[in-house]
Parts: structure tokens; sequence; C-alpha cells
């Protein structure tokens, strides 16, 4: 009996492990596009940004305050173990989802209320969201405040006016690293489900693997989610992981 | 036979840009928006422009109250507004105005009364001609659109 469930174990992770991996991957290559969250108070910034991104076929979603952007990452919530949870958590959210998934950020640094420094830390400082890249924009190319930001960790200071060779870069960079993202991401979810299928019962099924980019998807945050930069932390909570697997 | 119209239009429109850019109003982020124009947003500029115009007003009023008022010493708020138009007019590609708005923040850093109403007045003068010549080549191109969708004769 003993000996039964250890082989049923490693052969349920196994298989699991496979039909992690290629729908993982396939629903990389599905979301080929990249959800970007702009960030500006400026009506014709936003309109720029906006335009520019979508000629560079980028999905984007745009928004005018700092605040703004916490509410729609759900970040505003009280606690990330808060998100997981199947109640609709943020009462700003019109469709109960925890939170918007955005591959990357970009923010204008002067902002009334809260600077695109203030919401950089913020995001800096969230175990969930600190994997997503944040670009700071600028019509002042201040070295101290260049340097705060990337030391903050933002992953690039662009002067504004942005340009469509600012954005296509971006694009390009973040396409290019989100393969190896992606690699890090699955080679901690192998680790993960191998640990689990021993901790919890096997009956726990693949989590829902939802490529859909749209914002009213009201799955819970995958930790497949081809979004890699959010999965790798997410893995750090326990009492998260098995929240996520009664999910069946 | 209208076609003519087309290209004269065409013709008088690159003559009013090239003007604008060789008087230093407007600088290659103006064609960079226009770059930016397709099939599925065929008037994305003059979209823009106007969003531009509507909230350059806004901040223009704003700011000529600020200066009216006589116990004016908001110097601060001021600077706020003048960041604002000076970033949307960069975005736009409103090389003029955006210059006339930096010296325009020097003076309100100073906390120079005269200097701001002086800085105001060349804005307001500046804004005008920007907006006014704008319009022209809308204008204008809402006839190209026109002239280029007749044909001559009717096809049947």
């Amino acid at each position: 009996m003993g000996s039964n469930s250890i082989v049923s174990n490693r052969w349920m992770s196994e298989k699991m492990n496979c039909l992690d991996l290629s729908p993982n991957s396939k629903s990389d290559n599905e979301e080929e596009e990249v959800h970007v969250l702009a960030v500006d108070d400026s009506f014709v910034d936003r309109k720029v940004i906006e335009r520019l991104l979508k000629i560079s076929s980028c999905k984007v979603t745009a928004v005018d305050s700092g605040w703004g952007a916490l509410k729609l990452l759900g970040l505003l919530d009280d606690d990330e173990e808060d998100k997981s949870s199947s109640s609709s958590s943020s009462s700003s959210s019109s469709a109960g989802f925890e939170g918007l998934k955005v591959d990357l950020i970009i923010t204008d640094y002067c902002m009334p209320g809260m600077t695109g420094y203030e919401l950089l830390k913020k995001i800096k400082e969230s175990s969930s969201f600190r994997e997503i890249p944040v670009v700071i924009m600028s019509s002042e190319n201040v070295m101290a405040r260049i340097d705060r930001c990337l030391e903050e960790g933002a992953e690039e200071f662009i002067a504004k006016p942005v340009k469509l060779s600012d954005v296509k870069r971006l694009r390009d960079y973040y396409m290019a690293t989100r393969e190896i993202r992606s690699v890090q991401s699955s080679s901690n979810v192998n680790k993960r489900k191998l640990q689990e299928s021993f901790d919890v019962s096997t009956s726990s099924s693949p989590p829902s693997i939802s490529p859909s980019p749209s914002p009213s998807s009201a799955s819970p945050p995958s930790l497949f989610s081809s979004s890699a930069p959010c999965s790798p932390s997410s893995l750090d909570s326990p009492t998260r992981r098995i929240k996520m697997t009664s999910f069946d | 036979m209208l076609g003519w119209g087309v290209d004269r239009l065409r013709a008088d429109m690159n003559r009013l840009l090239a003007m604008l850019f060789h008087q230093g109003v407007l600088d290659e982020q103006f064609l960079q928006l226009q770059q930016l124009e397709d099939e599925s947003s065929p008037n994305f500029v003059s979209e823009v422009v106007n969003i531009y115009f509507h909230e350059s007003e806004k901040l223009l009023r704003n700011l000529r109250g600020l200066l009216m008022d006589r116990e004016f010493s908001d110097y601060k708020k001021m600077g706020t507004h003048l960041n604002q138009l000076i970033g949307s007019s960069s975005s736009i590609g409103a090389k003029r105005v955006r210059n006339v708005c930096v010296s325009f923040r020097a003076a309100s850093e100073q906390n120079s009364r005269a200097g701001c109403l002086r800085a105001l007045e060349l804005l307001e003068h500046e804004y005008c001609y920007l907006k006014n010549k704008l319009h022209e080549l809308f204008h204008m191109d809402q006839l190209r659109v026109l002239a280029a969708g007749v044909t001559y004769p009717p096809q049947h």
C-alpha cells in the first residue's frame, strides 16, 4: 500500500509535469501579446502611449494615476492572501477579479498624488508584483531622479516624448527576457508539483490554464499563468498554494 | 479631373508643414504622431491635437486666473500647470509653445510676477498661432479627403 501510493504519487506528479509543461509553453506562444499597463495623468500622453503600444502589437490598459494602477492590479487590498480567496476582493473591480494581469508597467514620473517613483516602490515592495518590469517616463532628465528609479528597480528610464522606436525596443526586450522568465518559472513549478503530490492529496488537478489576457477573466491567478513574472513569487506561500489547489 | 485638387491640397499642406518646421513651431515629434496614423486610426493626429487644445486652454485659463489675482503668491501651483503644459506640448511636437513655457517656468521659480505676466502674454500668443495653423492644416486635410473621394468620370 505504502509503496503503491509512492509510485502513484510519482507517476501522478510526472504526468502532471507533462500536462503542465506543454500547456504552459503553449499558452506562452498563444499569448504572444504583451499586456502593458500605462500610467500617466496627462490625457494627451495617455492617448499617445496607448497608440504607440497598440501599433507595436501590445495590449494596453491606460490609467491616470498611481492609485488607479494599484487598484487595477489589486494591490490596494489589505493582503495578498485575500486576493487568492474566491470572494471578490477589490470592491473597485467591476468583475470581481483579483487583479489585472500585466506583463509590463510604463509610468510617468511626475504625477499628482503618487509619483511614478512611489508607484515603482509600491510595486517592487509587493511580493506578487515585483517581478513585473517597470519603466519610468519623464520629460525631465535629472540624473538624481534617473539613478533613484534605477536603484529602486526600474527596468528603464525613457525620456519623453516617447517615440515608436522606444516602445518597439521595450517590447523586443520584454519578449526576449520573457523566455528566460518562463523557463525559470516552469522549473520552479516542477519542484512545487513534486513536493505537493507528496504533501497534499493527489486529487489536486492542475489549476486552470488561463492564457486569456482579458481582465474580466474570473479565474484565480493561475500559478501556471503565462504571465510568467508573477508566478515565481506566488510559489512562496504554502497557504496560498493549498488554497489554489482547492479550486477544482 | 478633380485629381489636381487633391495634389494641390497635398502640396499646400506640405508647404504649411515645412514652414511650421522651419519656424520651429513644430518639431519631429509631430511627424512621429503622423506615423501613428493608419486605416484603423485615420484621425489620430487631429484627435490628439484636439485633446491637447482642450487641456491647454484649461491650463492657460488657470494661469491667467492665478496671475490676475492681486494677492497671487502660489508660484508652485503655477509651476505645476506649466509642467503639464510643457509635457503635453512636447508630446505633440509643439516646440515653440514648449520653449515659452520653460522660460515662463523659470520666471515663476524666481517668483517674478512681472516676468510671469510677460511670459503669459507670449505663451498665449504662441498658443494662438499654433492653434490657428494646425486648424488650417486639418481643414486642408479634410478637403483633401473629400476631394480624393470623388472620381471623375463616375464609375459604373
